[in-house]
């Protein structure tokens, strides 16, 4: 069954490469299209990104260890990203923290065991006069207490997957 | 017909923009009104603090903006206003015929950067033109010199906005100056100060500013090529930075032959992954390669040796976006504004303990204070400020006894702090000042590359003597200590990032000692932050066993019968804050 999904992810991902040309450079943008792909940068897409780019793979795998952005483990259908920015821990993210660290069971980094969550600990998402934030996905929420905070986060678990 | 325009703007977005449009956008079909009014969007204005906005425009020009608004807000204003023609004066925030609380925020500021932020409709290239956009490129590229452009630049005495404030003029002219059969224009939109969010508002707000800063400097020494390195974290600024270089492509403003010269520009836009070293330029150019962002050794400088070893002229997003404006008007009325070393205005993003959270932009050698009291409004909550942390994990933390100190790179670097790239944060009574130097230290920790060791091991040994004074463990000497290592991180540091850890230690430290002896010698957290260092406790006389605290208190640790003092168990007391928080009669205290 791994070996399966494995093999029609990584036809997905060859698709995409007529639209990057093979240049070294184009490591970090294609780790991007396979997280972006599979949520995290599945161990497979190394080979193919080496074979496009000529870059060797412990190359490409120091590469996607250095930066924050990329996964090497499956999250959670959505992240939590709870900011830390220098106005939301004077804002007291900690307490929006501690809130959903205690509704979801879970520590940063971790995913919920149902799959539906992955929480992190973000340094700054940029919206800090509406500190403390926090952003689910795509969507930024703002002027949070630990109660709002649950209360967004239910709105998630109760809402039916999308698409 | 009037015009309903939304901020929508990632910070009026998380405030509820998008459910204010959508109320709106079907409003105007139920109400078949769409020939009466039309619906608009812009970026950020800087009123950060009354997010979501909705501004009604007149036909003639005029303007109104409602703030705090939702949904039904603003079909209200969509039936009033917009339809009927009348305001609702109790909700207007700023209007060009009504007195507002706010003016004040607007009457310090001079806006160069920021000058069509929430004012225009960023996805309009249209807007843009109308505001006098892409005349400075068409100034230069048919009527100017390379050399004339980065005279007129030098004249404006314009320094990089980055931080370190290096002459921008200067820069180019070596980057000219370089010969090279490739030369490379990057503009540095990796913002990653925590507490910094200026470049992400003009990146949304105003992309073309930055593209046409782009294209005349690329013309200045001599270019045809380009890179944005933004970083993933503004979505909404890396998808409008696509489409505004496909749309400027498409009129002839980027690309081949630009305006049917002989200049061409191509600019690409590259996302970050998260690695705040990659603000250091020489770390931003290997990221662009594809590589690790470590930095590497300057000499030789971008100018000379950058991306692919071609000479690479790199400034920021505020850098690039005052230039079409200094074209447009003249380098000396640029230079006209701020102090014989600083010229022009600085955007600042203030956050942090201030009434009037947001974006805001200001002529150089105003005071601290001024921003802080007129333009930001002050304290909230009638508590005592302390301190204003400047320049990120790089800078420092003036007190507020330091607030007369005009806003300028040299003034401000005296304090110990940096100019850095424009994050304001304040701070009050509440906030712990060791507590604000051991984040800082943990970001700084963290985000070491690795290469150099004092930077590696010397920011996690001084990481956790911060730990172990906020956690009431502090013992005689870890001053002294902190002091040491701060000074060989300092100077054993090959890139800006270790040179400038410390400066948040080494500021709270001078400022503020009386607070680390306080953790260290009484283990006392005197402003009732550090965890291990408080206890919350119930005061009997104001207590109206109203049950609320014992209630949300997540651990039970709070008893009591309803209308009777409630205790608080300290052995299950997890110091949390929320009975503090939820309190409605004041009757918790910290000590």
């Amino acid at each position: 069954m791994e070996t399966l999904s494995r093999e029609i992810d990584l036809s997905v991902f060859r698709e995409r490469f007529s639209d990057y040309d093979a240049s070294p450079g184009q490591v970090i943008p294609l780790l991007q299209l396979a997280q972006g792909l599979f949520g995290f940068v599945n161990p497979g897409v190394f080979h193919e990104i080496s074979r496009h780019t000529g870059v060797p793979i412990s190359e490409i795998y120091g590469v996607t260890t250095f930066y924050a952005q990329f996964r090497l483990t499956p999250v959670g259908e959505h992240i939590i990203r709870v900011c830390h920015g220098t106005a939301c821990h004077v804002a007291n993210a900690n307490s929006i923290t501690d809130a959903i660290e205690d509704e979801l069971g879970i520590k940063n980094g971790e995913t919920t065991p149902d799959g539906k969550f992955t929480l992190e600990l973000v340094s700054c998402i940029g919206c800090c006069s509406l500190a403390p934030v926090i952003m689910i996905d795509d969507d930024t929420h703002g002027r949070l207490t630990p109660d709002k905070a649950r209360e967004v986060v239910r709105q998630y678990m109760e809402a039916p997957c999308e698409e | 017909m009037r015009r309903i325009i939304v901020g929508t703007g990632t910070c009026g977005v998380a405030a509820g923009a998008d459910k204010v449009l959508d109320a709106l956008g079907k409003a105007v079909v139920e109400r078949d009104a769409a020939d009466k009014v039309e619906l608009g969007e812009t970026g950020c204005i800087g009123m950060c603090f009354r997010e979501p906005l909705v501004e009604v425009r007149e036909p003639d020009g005029a303007s109104v903006i409602y703030g705090d608004i939702d949904p039904e807000k603003a079909i209200r204003i969509l039936d009033e206003h917009g339809i009927a023609g009348k305001p609702i004066e109790e909700w207007i925030v700023k209007g060009d015929a009504f007195e507002c609380a706010d003016d004040e925020l607007f009457e310090n500021q001079y806006r160069v950067v920021l000058r069509n932020c929430g004012i225009i409709d960023p996805d309009s290239i249209d807007e843009y033109i109308e505001k006098g956009g892409y005349v400075a490129l068409k100034k230069v590229i048919t009527e100017s010199t390379p050399e004339e452009v980065i005279a007129e630049i030098t004249k404006s005495g314009l320094r990089g906005r980055g931080g370190a404030g290096f002459p921008t003029g200067l820069k180019w002219k070596l980057a000219r100056g370089n010969e090279a059969d490739k030369k490379y224009v990057v503009c540095n939109a990796d913002e990653g100060d925590p507490g910094a969010f200026m470049d992400r508002s003009t990146l949304e707000g105003d992309p073309h500013a930055i593209l046409e800063g782009m294209a005349i400097c690329a013309y200045a020494i001599g270019v045809d090529e380009g890179y944005i390195y933004c970083r993933a974290e503004y979505p909404k600024a890396v998808k409008r930075l696509i489409r505004s270089i496909g749309i400027a492509e498409e009129r002839g403003f980027l690309g081949k032959n630009i305006m049917g010269t002989d200049f061409s520009l191509e600019l690409h836009v590259k996302e970050g992954a998260g690695a705040f070293v990659c603000g250091e330029e020489t770390a931003l150019l290997r990221s662009i390669e594809g590589k690790r962002g470590m930095p590497r050794i300057r000499p030789p400088y971008p100018a000379e040796k950058g991306l692919w070893g071609k000479p690479t002229n790199i400034n920021n997003v505020e850098t690039y976006a005052n230039v079409p404006w200094i074209i447009r008007e003249g380098g000396e009325k640029f230079a006209a504004m701020g102090t014989e070393k600083s010229k022009g205005s600085k955007v600042f993003a203030l956050a942090g303990k201030i009434v009037r959270g947001g974006l805001v932009e200001v002529p150089m050698g105003i005071t601290i204070n001024d921003v802080i009291q007129k333009v930001g409004g002050g304290i909230p909550g009638g508590k005592q400020p302390k301190a204003v942390q400047m320049g990120g994990p790089s800078g420092g933390c003036i007190p507020v006894e330091l607030w007369n100190t005009p806003i300028d790179y040299d003034s401000i670097n005296s304090t110990g702090a940096i100019m850095g790239s424009g994050g304001m944060v304040v701070m009050d009574e509440t906030t712990c000042m060791v507590d604000v130097a051991r984040f800082f230290l943990e970001f700084t920790q963290r985000e070491s590359c690795g290469k150099c060791t004092f930077c590696r091991v010397g920011t996690m040994r001084m990481l956790e003597l911060l730990e172990r004074i906020c956690a009431g463990e502090g013992v005689e000497g870890d001053i002294e200590k902190l002091e040491d290592l701060s000074r060989k991180v300092i100077e054993t540091s090959l890139c800006g990032l270790g040179q400038t850890a410390p400066n948040p230690v080494l500021t709270t430290i001078e400022y503020f000692r009386d607070e680390y002896e306080a953790h260290i010698k009484e283990k006392r957290c005197p402003a009732g932050v550090c965890k291990a260092l408080i206890r919350y406790e119930i005061i009997a006389d104001k207590c109206i066993g109203c049950t609320l605290c014992a209630k949300k208190c997540p651990t039970d640790a709070i008893s009591g019968e309803r209308k009777e003092v409630h205790v608080i168990d300290q052995d299950k007391c997890t110091k949390c804050g929320v009975c503090f928080n939820v309190c409605p009669v004041d009757a918790i205290k910290v000590e």
